[in-house]
């Protein structure tokens, strides 16, 4: 048996790279794409972390809402008229803005409506019965299941094949990625700068919302303590619908940005799944329940993914970050930053 | 709970499943066999005779029946782990995949472990892979269990849905090793009954069964030979699940279901049982694996995606976690009602189509109006002891009728 176990060990170090020089040397590059990928991550996290900390739920369907975002800006796109499909850089920099701007909101529109209404249909039945947290899992699996075959099967249907099905949606490319300056050896290009600005001022704006406004002092005192929250004149429903909402439209401003920098093949009816299971790992690696955390988190993820692809070769990248996840749940359970919403400074 | 008045307590909610099991609990040991032999062998036959509203169409029936049973051992495994023991596993398709991996590894020539021709090319070489396969299971839940069952609920769920995706990915990733995204071919499958009419055997796909044969041998396709393999397997499962169940192993872990920190202060050691029904659950479905492999004889990484983990999870949660009749008749729903509707066509689309759908909002409905799923298992008994337990079944049991109350 001993003869084959080095036959195996011989056999896996030919399956894997391990190039480390490779890390080394285009460090700034792969760090700058890591950041790039983790403003995502991070974005679509911010949606976990909320639900999770308000109602202890993984809501697994939150990547079918950036799904379904990514399939609102393409349509709202299209009905907008717009169809320059590589050429829409040239007619200038503020007209580009201006689209890159309804598309987002299109975007977000989408999956907050979405967001909300998954709450609506889905949990809130269930919160009414006073369900136990298994039900809750499996119902978000199920509507999981039931939004993206929708779109895979019966979307198709409904419009006259031409929207869903097996085949992606051709993107219209908003942004033509072209290096704008380099900084040490990392070609930046104004993609990355359109997505990394756009997702910090929405983080921001998140942080803020809930951390200075009113509605996000209620969501803080649901996340902490949800009875004595609602003894103190808090509306349960309202916040939860506030959260799924937030997360919605963060998830759709996620989608556009996705779309610019992935731009072929993820507007297809899975093509959530993969990037929703990165963010949830972002947001359990940053501390689930943690608007920080799940920021941290993803910026991390988005990074270490990246070394990962360099060093083990290009197909280890998904397993990287699976790997992650499970490392960090077994030596911190609570995350990173392992505080939650409600705890966090009032 | 307060102390009114309430009038003395009445039976718990009794349908007619309850009613059935009471009776059922009821009779001799002999007298339950009698019963359950020839229904066995009456649901054995079914597939030579497919009664003309449940048979298949599209597929030929054997085959559907011979998926009923893999996906019945399955559900029975992950019945062990969800149901009995309380621990979320959404990555059961990974043990799935190991076992069937196992077996394509050993016998394929496609497999890089099996380059000397000849190995394993006996009439016996299925057989021989199964122990194997069970072996490599139980062992890779023991290694997936030992650091991750730590963990509760959801983050066991999240962890193990890693790990299933983990193994496809490496089956995908590591070439050298299991042959990549391009499978594994022509892996064994039992070489029994030999002859002219069937070169390879009764259980080769070749095998298409002679319709109009009245040997009944000669009658069954490759399909009702894989069921029948399935059936004894599935019955050899109940029986040591069952027993097991009624062991004190299985009352630890219905104590770590209902509360596991009250189990552990009552002095269960609850991570060595959680561990034990991790290892026993992915072994069933292991042995599940080895069933796919041999019948379909080709696996690939791209078979064993998170979405059939969530289809094993539907048929647990859909028949009722915890009860093991339940799961099977959830196994059932979930492999024959796809390629029932397969054969339905609505306009140009067949229904078939919308499964995943239609399990999606099943789940989603059964989640709000019945989240114990069709047939739940009766916890109360078990948490009571022997003795109230024997006190309640009596006056069913008892041919006095008049004892009731």
């Amino acid at each position: 048996m001993s003869s084959s176990a080095t036959v195996g060990a011989d056999l896996l170090a030919k399956s894997i790279d391990f190039n480390g020089s490779g890390v080394v040397h285009s460090f700034w590059e792969l760090t700058v794409n890591g950041l790039t990928y983790g403003a995502i991550y991070a974005l679509v996290a911010v949606g976990y972390t909320l639900v999770y900390g308000v109602l202890r739920l993984i809501n697994f369907a939150h990547s079918e809402i950036f799904m379904l975002g990514m399939f609102g800006t393409y349509v709202g796109l299209e009905l907008l008229g717009f169809t320059g499909r590589a050429d829409a850089y040239h007619q200038g920099v503020v007209l580009t803005v201006c689209y890159l701007g309804v598309a987002m909101l299109i975007g977000m529109a989408v999956s907050g409506v979405a967001a909300v209404g998954l709450e609506r249909v889905a949990y809130r039945p269930l919160r009414k019965r006073g369900a136990k947290p298994l039900a809750f899992l499996i119902t978000a699996i199920g509507m999981s299941f039931v939004i993206q075959e929708f779109v895979h099967y019966a979307l198709p249907k409904l419009t006259g094949n031409k929207l869903g099905g097996t085949n992606a949606q051709t993107n219209i490319r908003l942004v033509e990625p072209t290096t704008q300056f380099t900084i040490g050896g990392a070609r930046i290009d104004n993609v990355s700068i359109v997505i990394v600005v756009a997702a910090v001022l929405l983080a921001v704006g998140t942080e803020m919302f809930i951390n200075r406004s009113k509605f996000g002092r209620s969501i803080r005192a649901v996340a902490q303590d949800p009875d004595t929250a609602t003894l103190m004149g808090v509306s349960r429903e309202r916040v939860i619908m506030l959260t799924f909402l937030i997360g919605g439209l963060l998830a759709g401003a996620a989608a556009l940005l996705y779309t610019l920098l992935r731009p072929a093949g993820t507007i297809v009816f899975n093509g959530g799944f993969l990037l929703g299971i990165k963010a949830f790992s972002a947001a359990v690696l940053g501390g689930i329940g943690n608007l920080r955390g799940a920021l941290l988190g993803g910026l991390l993820l988005g990074v270490i993914e990246q070394y990962g692809q360099m060093f083990f070769g290009n197909q280890w990248k998904d397993v990287v970050a699976y790997a992650l996840l499970v490392l960090v749940l077994m030596f911190r359970p609570t995350g990173i930053l392992g505080e939650s919403l409600g705890r966090a400074r009032a | 709970m307060s102390h009114t008045t309430q009038p003395a307590p009445t039976r718990p909610m009794r349908g007619v499943g309850d009613a059935i099991r009471s009776r059922w609990d009821g009779l001799s040991r002999p007298a339950q066999w009698g019963i359950g032999v020839p229904a066995i062998i009456l649901i054995a036959l079914l597939p030579l005779f497919p009664p003309p509203l449940i048979d298949t169409p599209a597929v030929n029936f054997g085959v559907v029946m011979a998926q009923f049973a893999m996906y019945a051992l399955i559900a029975i495994g992950l019945n062990v782990v969800v149901g009995q023991a309380g621990l979320l596993d959404l990555g059961y398709v990974g043990f799935f995949a190991v076992g069937a991996y196992t077996v394509g590894l050993m016998t394929s020539p496609n497999s890089p472990w099996n380059q000397a021709d000849g190995w394993l090319n006996t009439p016996w070489s299925w057989f021989i892979c199964v122990p194997f396969a069970i072996a490599a299971t139980a062992l890779s839940g023991l290694i997936l269990g030992t650091p991750t069952l730590r963990l509760r609920g959801d983050y066991l769920a999240i962890v193990t849905l890693g790990f299933g995706e983990i193994v496809r990915l490496m089956a995908d990733n590591l070439g050298d090793i299991t042959n990549g995204s391009l499978g594994l071919s022509r892996i064994a499958h039992p070489n029994v009954g030999e002859s002219q009419q069937h070169p390879e055997g009764y259980f080769s796909s070749g095998n298409l069964g002679d319709k109009h044969s009245m040997n009944l041998l000669d009658r069954a396709g490759s399909g009702t030979w894989w069921f029948w393999l399935g059936l004894v397997f599935v019955i050899l499962v109940l029986l040591f699940v069952g027993n097991l169940e009624r062991s004190r192993v299985g009352r630890a872990w219905v104590a770590i279901r209902e509360d596991e920190d009250v189990a552990e202060m009552m002095g269960v050691p609850t991570f060595k049982f959680k561990l034990w029904a991790f290892t026993i659950g992915a072994a069933i479905g292991g042995l599940s694996g080895t069933l796919y492999a041999g019948q379909v004889s080709y696996v690939s990484p791209g078979e064993f995606d998170i979405i059939k983990s969530m289809l094993f999870l539907c048929a647990v949660v859909i028949g009722g976690s915890g009860n093991k009749l339940g799961v099977i008749v959830g196994a059932f729903l979930i492999a024959y009602l796809p390629w029932r509707f397969q054969s339905v066509q609505i306009g140009d689309q067949s229904l078939g189509d919308y499964k995943y759908l239609m399990f999606g909002l099943a789940l989603v409905v059964m989640m709000i109006f019945r989240p114990q799923g069709l047939f739940p298992v009766r916890q109360k008994l078990l948490a009571y002891g022997r003795q109230i337990a024997r006190a309640v079944r009596r006056p069913v049991a008892g041919a006095t009728a008049g004892a009731d109350q």
